[in-house]
Order: C-alpha cells, then structure tokens, then sequence
C-alpha cells in the first residue's frame, strides 16, 4: 500500500544533525518529514565517546565548533534536557616537546576565539591535575569544552522536532531518491511515498550512498569507535582527556565510570552491525593505563561500537549538492562530529529556507572530491 | 578433521556428558569451565575441606550426581580440561578466556555451549536489602559453603526450587518460617495431568511437599509479594495471602525467584538466533532439531539453551556431541539422535506442565512501584524504566537501556533483563516477546583491565 507523504523538506537520516534540522525547521513553520533505518541516535551521533570539544580541532571547523557550543549551554531551553551536558574542560596531554608544539602551535591560532585555553608544562600540570602519571611533558587545558551523554541527544532533538510538528519516522528506510521537476521523490521500504521541495541528506556512514543516487561523489568509509567503559569508581578525572595525534580518550561520569576509547571496532553496514574489537583497543588501553596509572587494575564491565563515516581529509562535507539544486548533504564528520551536531542541524535549515548559511561553508564542499 | 579444535564451555551435566560422547570416538576436547570443580549448579561440588557425603549433599540426586562427577573422572585422561575459566568473550572463533588472573586466547573450529543458567527473579520492595537472596544462591551456600543464608528463612517465589531447597534447609536443620508459592493452588491442579509424565521427579516433588507439610512448615499458594522489610538487614517479608489478606512474616533471610534464565551472552556474541518460549516467558537458543545453533560450527546443549532441567541437559549434551560428530562424518548418528529425541520429547510434556505448575508471575512485573530499584548495577529504578518509554519513546528494551542506564552495568541486565521486559509489556500493553532482549557485549562479565591491554599467549595444550 502506497502511501503519500507531501512535505517542505524531506531528512534522510536520524543522527543529531538530522533531527537538529527538523527541530529548526519545524520551529520556522516547514513541513518537515524525517526518515532513519533503524531508531534516531542509534549510530555515530549516539555511540560516540561523548566529547564536547572545540580543543584540537582542524581550523576550518572552529567557526561551526563555536556556534555549537553556544547551543549546547541552551540545550535546556532548546530541547528540555541538558543530555547530562557538563561544561568540565578538555585536557590534551603531549609526551614530548614536539606534541607541546602543537598544543602551542593551536592555542597560539585560536587565540582570537575566546576558547579559554591554558597551557601547561610538567610541574604546573602535576600539580594541577595528580591522577596523572609523571610522565606525561605538558597538555593543554581547554576549559569551555565539556562532555555529554550521547545516548540522549538525537533522541531529544526527536522529541522536540515532533512537539514542533516534524514527521520523525523510525525504522524507515529511504530505499531511493530522484528528483523530477521541481520535486524530489522518495520511496521507503514500507510503501510510502515521499515529495519534498527539499531534500537533507545527513545519513551518517550511509551518507555517501545517497549522495551517489544524484551523482555526487564522497569517498566515505565506513568505521566504529571502539569504545570500553569501567566499573564504576571514585570521582577524580574531572576533565575529558585526550592525546596529541588522537590514540586514546578518556572521561568519568560523576557516577563513577570510566568511558575510554581508541582505534576501530568492527562494523558492517550493510547489515548494521558494529562491535569492539579487543585486539584494536589494546595500543589505546596500554597508553591509557600508562597515563592513568591508578587503572591498571579496575575493571571493563563493557564495550561497544558503532558505525560512523570518515573522509579521507578529516572533515565533514556541509552544503549543497555539485549536480542538484535543493539537494543538501551533510556527513562524514570523521567520529568527532558529536559537538558539531546541534550546530549542522542549524545550518541545514538555514540552507533548506535560504539556500546559504550564515556561517561559510567553503572548505566543507563537495565538490572537493571531484576530479 | 582430527585436527579439529573442539571446545566444549560448561562442565555441568550437558558439557560432561557432550564430553562423554566426543570421547568415545576418539576426540579430545577442551573442557573450559568457570567452577572450580565440574557438575555445574545442580551438581555443584563442595570444596574439598568440606566432607559432607553425596546423600546429603544432593539428597535424591545423588547417584545421579555421583555418576556425573564419576564420568567425569574418567574422562579427564582424554580432555584438556581447565577448571575456573571464564570465557569473557568470543570473537568469530576465538575465545577469550580469564584464568587466574591472565588473560588468554584460544582459537576453535567447534564449539558446545553449555553455559547453563541462572535465577530469574522480578524485583520486589526491599529485595536488596542485605539477607535477600535468590533460591540458587540459598542453595548454593548450602551446597559450597555448608551453610544458610539466615537462621529463620521464608522461601518465596514460582519455581520447583521453591519446595526442594525449602526442604534441603529445614531438613539441615535450619528454620523455615514458610514457603511462599505466587502460583495459586488451582494452578497447580491443573498442571496435574502433564506433571505425571514425570515418574519419579513428580514423585519426588510430591515428597518434599508432603515432608514440609507433615513437618509443619507453612506452605501457601498464590501470594504476592509486598516489601522485605527492614533497615539494615531483613526483618520480616510482608505479602498478600490468596484470600487478598495482608500478612507479615519475621525473618532474617529471604530467598526468592522465578526459575531460571540461560546464560546465553556466547551465543548472542557468537550471532545465534533466538526465540521467545511463550509458556516459561524466557528466551532461549534457536536449535535445530540437533542441537545447532544458527551459527555453523556452534552447537548448544542444557538450560543454557533452553530451560528443561538437569537430566534434559544431559540428554541435550549428548545429542549436540553426535550432531557434531555427524558434521565431522564419523558415521550415522541418526539412531542415537532418534532415541534421544524422543527421551527429550518426553521430558518436553513434564518441562511444559512444570511451567504451568510454578508459572512465571509476569503479571508483578506490571506491581512493580515505580521506587523500587529494577537494575541494581546501575540504581535504576521501575519509575525511571517507565519514563524512558513515556518521555522519550522506548519501544524495545535495548532503547530503555540507552535512556536510562536499566541492565546498563556490571551483570550486563542478566538479573534485570525479565523485569525489565515485564514492566515495559504493561506499559505498552505489548506482549514481552515484542521487546526483544538486551544485546551482550563484551566482556561477559567484569573483566581485569590487563586483558583489555596486554596480549594473551596462544596457549595450548594437549
């Protein structure tokens, strides 16, 4: 049984940016109808390591990175849950005087930006922080990034999007899309059949297939986190901690457990299925243990994974199609685009209603990947 | 082919007697156990300072106990056994095992899982007060630690543990204030006709209920549980009688439970299929006829596939043992498959009246107070479970796990899982099966961070 759904605007793909959109837009008075596979928040935007953090960022996102962390504070107001959204600071350690030169190096680009860093050398960094080993050389404190609980973001963009009038369809898979005329036409596998002005293209590690139905190209690879968490323990990482070249991540939650990642786990996306892998954490597990030395001998009580979709240049691609007007993609965030949802999702909306966004777009083309 | 490296997880009555058969044609599998002694739960065996004979160890099963350990024995020249192992994880066909401290990693061509099962329990008011424990746990420091779990215990729940452990402790001596059975009477009598498929296990049911009867220990059918009360450890257990009177029992224990659920965290991380068993309300491996499961090269044997009972588990282990060997071509099995098919038929007919007889309450799932803690690992409560469905959408138990943290912690929802599915059966007014179960990660259970980090010898013997 067909059935037909007309709308404004027409998201593929349940993430945080997807649902952060349909918020906006359906706020704005637009029809919105937003369409995810499996349930909202369910891939990268809800298994992620739940980092909040501008620090270390490549350059090109900071302008999008501030934005968002201004929306993360409101969240309250915006959504009506803050997503256990604390403002703790981000600490990137170095080992040697050449990771302190990065750290320097972005603290010395970004000074402009009001993102309240302070470096560290070694006494001052003991002192100030104890739990760490000694024989981390310096790090770099950035004290208006934060953490936040990953599992509740899209899920309460979702809820606020339907409050506002958006279509959220769960369990509904977009199985193609063309557009004739002036509209774009969608069928999903229950049957229902889908015309939008508009159409939004956020669908995480499925992104580049979609992108694909109208001849734009995105070398996307598929990738999950491989993600462990402790028992818990008493409280004492009161910052989210990070490594100079990435390796390994780490944060308490006030009650008590120790979230840690780094490598990859496994995925499939065909059959969306991802897992740890134990073998790929190791590297990152030891370097932890080194840097954290009193968890050497706590427990894992869990790992997961999931999927999430990465670009060969380490940023996303945010803006309009190369072959089709109307159309807007949004992906690849590269398994640091948790921070970034909140603020793509107004974007998106800004290109739906406007067809530009206030803040540039320029380094986030598509058209990049064209030869 | 006789290279083949065949694993068997579990040493309780499927594993040994899955051992016994790939023994007998001439393979010798690794036996990987958690205990430190084989005969898994039922058959537990007591430390060896404690030298309490097998009748009063295992009362009636005894010469059913003895003849496990006993094979056991004799087996152990072909087997590479290794006692206290836990397999924490199991990565396509690589098991990662705890022993001692270390971690290791053993690669398997085929594997028996016969992980056994644990208490399933729904939570009450009170129920984690100190002194409250499960009907397995009772049993357990009977059988491994000789001792009670209180000096005067009320026994509560729905399960054929219910009036056996009872009379295991009284008849060790210790009180019994009353055996509280949420099955009603009427229930019971209904089940009668299937129980006598039975033979002797009805039989000896009927004598642990007779003996607590003519010993004078309160036996009541169709309570409900209220509150265990009390502040620092349990006071006293208030209920609802069958007449819908409110009672209250002093008592300084309490041990309580649903039957049992399989331990089935291998086999979801290995990719098997499940089903729902509507009767027992549990969810159990999807089997062939033989004992595979959906996975090739992985077969499941005992209550760790379905919950049948010690003496189906042995019969289980056996079919799964010739069903691989079949796969290996040694040989028809068909015949010894047939015959235990139909001994497991039998017992299906006896297993289904059992269900009837100490149903499943799923309906206190729905009574649960919305203060009570449900995921004891986490601190969340019935009240949190149902705002997750109600503020934020949850339609399947996995969604509630993400909201709300429910089966989020140590035990991974082994102990929250059925109430978990329960409470969110009534409130979406769903039917459990529809909810489907929460996803195993790894590690199965708590894991030191050195097997996380440092890397495991291939260490084999043999």
């Amino acid at each position: 049984m067909t059935r037909q759904i007309a709308v404004d605007v027409a998201i593929i793909g349940g993430g945080t940016a997807g649902c952060a959109a349909a918020l906006n837009l359906a706020k704005k008075g637009m029809s919105v109808a937003l369409f995810e596979q499996k349930t909202v928040g369910s891939q990268a935007s809800g298994v992620n390591f739940g980092g909040v953090r501008q620090h270390g960022r490549d350059l090109r996102e900071l302008p999008l990175s501030l934005r968002s962390n201004e929306i993360w504070t409101d969240l309250p107001r915006l959504i009506g849950n803050d997503c256990e959204f604390v403002r703790t600071g981000h600490l990137k350690l170095a080992f040697n005087e050449a990771e302190m030169a990065v750290l320097e190096q972005f603290a010395d680009d970004t000074r402009d930006l009001k993102l309240d860093i302070e470096l560290f050398g070694r006494n001052a960094l003991h002192k100030r922080f104890g739990w760490l080993d000694k024989t981390v050389f310096g790090a770099s404190l950035c004290s208006s990034d934060g953490q936040a609980n990953p599992r509740l973001v899209a899920p309460y963009f979702a809820r606020a999007a339907r409050a506002a009038g958006a279509h959220i369809h769960e369990h509904e898979t977009v199985t193609g899309a063309t557009k004739n005329g002036a509209d774009f036409c969608l069928e999903t596998r229950s049957g229902k059949s889908v015309h939008s002005a508009t159409l939004l293209n956020v669908a995480g590690a499925w992104a580049e297939r979609i992108a694909g139905w109208f001849g734009d190209f995105a070398p996307l690879q598929p990738r999950g986190p491989n993600m462990q968490v402790s028992e818990p323990l008493p409280y004492r990482l009161n910052v989210s901690i990070g490594a100079v070249g990435g390796g390994v991540y780490a944060r308490q939650i006030p009650r008590g457990n120790l979230i840690f990642g780094g490598g990859y786990g496994w995925t499939d996306r065909d059959k969306i299925r991802a897992r740890a892998v134990v073998e790929n954490g190791r590297e990152a597990t030891k370097r932890m243990v080194t840097i954290l030395p009193w968890t050497q001998d706590i427990q894992v009580i869990r790992t997961w994974s999931g999927i999430e979709g990465f670009l060969p240049d380490g940023i996303p691609v945010i803006g309009p199609s190369k072959t089709t007007p109307g159309l807007f993609h949004a992906f690849g965030f590269c398994g640091h685009g948790f921070q970034l949802g909140p603020v793509v999702g107004e974007i998106l909306a800004e290109l739906a209603m406007e067809g530009r966004s206030v803040i540039s777009l320029d380094n986030f083309s598509i058209q990049r990947f064209s030869t | 082919m006789a290279s083949e490296r065949i694993v068997i997880i579990g040493a309780g009555p499927a594993g040994v007697r899955a051992a016994q058969i790939l023994v007998a044609a001439g393979i010798h599998p690794i036996i990987l156990d958690e205990a430190p002694m084989c005969g898994g739960q039922i058959y537990r065996q007591q430390p060896p300072v404690l030298q309490r004979d097998y009748s009063e160890l295992y009362g009636f099963e005894a010469p059913k106990a003895k003849r496990l350990h006993d094979t056991f024995e004799s087996l152990r020249g072909s087997v590479d056994y290794r006692s206290d192992c836990l397999v924490w994880n199991l990565e396509q066909k690589n098991l990662h095992i705890l022993h001692a401290g270390n971690s290791e990693t053993i690669s398997v061509d085929r594997l028996i899982l016969a992980t056994g099962a644990m208490d399933r329990i729904l939570p009450f008011t009170g129920w984690t007060l100190p002194g409250v424990f499960t009907l397995g746990g009772a049993q357990i420091a009977f059988k491994s630690q000789a001792c009670a779990i209180g000096r005067r215990t009320v026994f509560l729940g729905s399960s054929p543990l219910l009036p056996y452990i009872a009379y295991q402790y009284a008849k060790a001596g210790a009180e019994v204030v009353a055996v509280l059975d949420t099955t009603a009477r009427a229930a019971k009598i209904r089940a009668l006709p299937g129980l006598l498929s039975g033979g002797m296990t009805f039989i000896k049911g009927l004598y642990f209920m007779a003996w607590l009867r003519t010993h004078n220990i309160k036996y009541e059918y169709g309570v409900t549980p209220g509150e265990a009360l009390g502040d620092q450890n349990v006071e006293g257990l208030r209920y609802t009688d069958q007449r819908g009177n409110q009672q209250m029992l002093e008592c300084d224990a309490i041990a309580f439970g649903y039957g049992l659920r399989s331990e089935m965290q291998l086999a979801d991380l290995a990719g098997c299929d499940f089903r729902f068993d509507p009767v027992s309300c549990n969810w159990c491996l999807a089997l062939d006829g033989h004992g595979r499961t959906s996975v090739r090269d992985i077969y499941a044997a005992g209550d760790g596939a379905t919950i049948l009972g010690a003496d189906a588990a042995e019969l289980s282990g056996a079919r799964a043992a010739h069903a691989l060997l079949g796969d290996l071509n040694l040989g028809s099995q068909d015949t010894a498959l047939g015959r235990l098919n139909q001994e497991l038929d039998r017992m299906n007919i006896f297993r289904s009246a059992l269900e009837r007889a100490f149903a499943y309450p799923h309906h206190l799932a729905k009574a649960i107070p919305d203060s009570c803690i449900v995921c004891r690992c986490e601190g969340v409560t019935a009240g949190e479970i149902r705002s997750a469905v109600h503020e934020l959408g949850a339609d399947d138990i996995n969604r509630a796990k993400a909201f709300c943290r429910v089966g989020m912690g140590r035990c991974q929802g082994r102990v929250c899982g059925p109430a978990t599915e329960g409470i969110m059966a009534a409130v979406l007014n769903r039917d459990q099966a529809t909810l489907g179960r929460f996803r195993t990660q790894a590690p199965v259970k708590p894991v030191p961070m050195a097997c996380v980090w440092e890397k495991p010898p291939e260490d084999i013997v043999l």
